[in-house]
């Protein structure tokens, strides 16, 4: 026996038109979702249906019950099964009917509900991934900060993995605070970055050119012994770049380069005096 | 061999993830502070050749013992054009991107062993060892 895919949608549809009072009840108690939120999506599922399927005004109504139930702490898997719900609320119906083109639109009814409450859990994670994005770049210029270590020498301690986007990040603020400040001395100190490879050596060397195109002078502080050791191994050659084991030494070289002399104040000295009354 | 891992490399933050992830197997090696460093930058080079060069690739790290000594084996692999002159993409200097032409033959020798397997259009497999001393 054959039905006919069309007869069997409209069948569906004279359904859920029909017993729309009964549907929503069953649908709500199960779904366990306020019964306004679902009836706009009911009826907005009946328009679809009878406009060809279109199923934009759906999924925006499906996108806003996905948002509203993440904020109230419903996991994805609980939106999804709220939309399921639709199915076995609709069975009843389908049951009673108990035709032919009933049951062959059930199938096709539960493929595009099953297409729906999928597309909720895409609308989840997608919300969830842009969080997660806006977080890195947050991270991103958090954790670049230009400090001012003395008048006319700025520091940027760098840690943790230094990629192409995380370099453009330090290099245009060094470059930037620069220009601010009119400082003349910059170190770039790497004591929190991991690993040197051939990348983060590069952008450290455009880094440092950069500067120097800016008329300041760059030294690059931090280099551990196990970096210095990889450094030569790899056969990175840092020119006539200035580097310093520690930031301390970096500072000290950048003052004396700008003739500022540090002279350790000179003891005090302390006279006791006992005297025998 | 005892155990091994396989990640895919596939982006800039997997090549990240394959650092981290050989980092902690040179620490259960037994790999001093240096080699451990070592170890970690030659992957993170290694890594990158595929995802740049190789469009994509995979890591597999193991870890393999030579009597009394322990190491960490590395291979690269990737399905890439693959490298038509090793003697000269192993020259320092010697660039078809835009990096400092460092990567391959500094990784070389930065490990104890070092195996590149490679035809134009058969890709690329790179295979690196570092003993714990």
């Amino acid at each position: 026996m054959t039905v006919d895919a069309d007869v069997a949608r409209r069948r569906i549809e004279e359904l859920l038109r029909e017993n729309e009072t009964q549907i929503l009840h069953r649908w709500t108690l199960i779904a366990k979702a306020s019964s306004e939120e679902l009836s706009d999506i009911y009826r907005a599922l009946l328009t679809s249906l009878e406009h060809g399927g279109d199923l934009a005004d759906m999924r925006g109504l499906l996108a806003e019950l996905s948002r509203s139930r993440a904020r109230q702490g419903f996991t994805p898997a609980d939106t999804a099964r709220a939309v399921f719900g639709l199915k076995e609320a609709l069975y009843e119906a389908v049951e009673s009917d108990g035709g032919p083109e009933a049951l062959r639109g059930f199938i096709w009814f539960s493929r595009l509900i099953d297409d729906l409450g999928l597309f909720t859990f895409e609308t989840y994670t997608t919300a969830r991934e842009r969080i997660i994005l806006d977080q890195a770049e947050q991270l991103l210029e958090l954790s670049t900060p230009v400090v001012k270590l003395w008048e006319g020498i700025v520091a940027v301690p760098l840690v943790g993995t230094l990629d192409s986007a995380r370099t453009q990040v330090v290099m245009e603020k060094l470059l930037q605070t620069l220009v601010d400040t009119g400082a003349e001395h910059a170190v770039i100190d790497i004591t929190g970055v991991p690993a040197v490879d051939t990348q983060v050596a590069q952008h450290l060397l455009k880094a440092v050119v950069a500067a120097r195109l800016m008329g300041a002078e760059c030294v690059i502080s931090g280099i551990r012994p196990q970096i210095a050791h990889t450094i030569v191994t790899l056969g990175i050659e840092f020119g006539d770049i200035v580097t310093k084991a520690s930031l301390a030494d970096a500072l000290a070289h950048a003052l004396r380069r700008s003739g500022i002399e540090v002279i350790a104040p000179k003891a005090t000295r302390l006279a006791v005096r006992t005297e025998n009354v | 061999m005892t155990g091994g891992w396989e990640l895919p490399i596939a982006s800039n933050s997997d090549v990240v993830m394959v650092r981290q992830r050989v980092r902690s197997v040179a620490v259960e090696v037994g790999l001093s502070l240096i080699d451990q460093t070592k170890v970690v930058t030659a992957a993170s080079e290694l890594a990158r050749n595929a995802l740049v060069y190789g469009g994509g690739g995979l890591a597999r790290i193991e870890i393999v013992e030579n009597g009394a000594r322990r190491g960490l084996k590395l291979t690269f692999s990737d399905e890439g054009p693959g490298i038509p002159d090793i003697e000269q993409a192993l020259t320092d200097g010697w660039t078809t991107g835009t990096g400092l032409g460092l990567g391959l033959s500094g990784s070389r020798r930065l490990v104890d062993e070092f195996d590149l397997v490679s035809a134009p259009g058969k890709g690329t497999t790179v295979t690196v060892t570092k003993w714990a001393r």
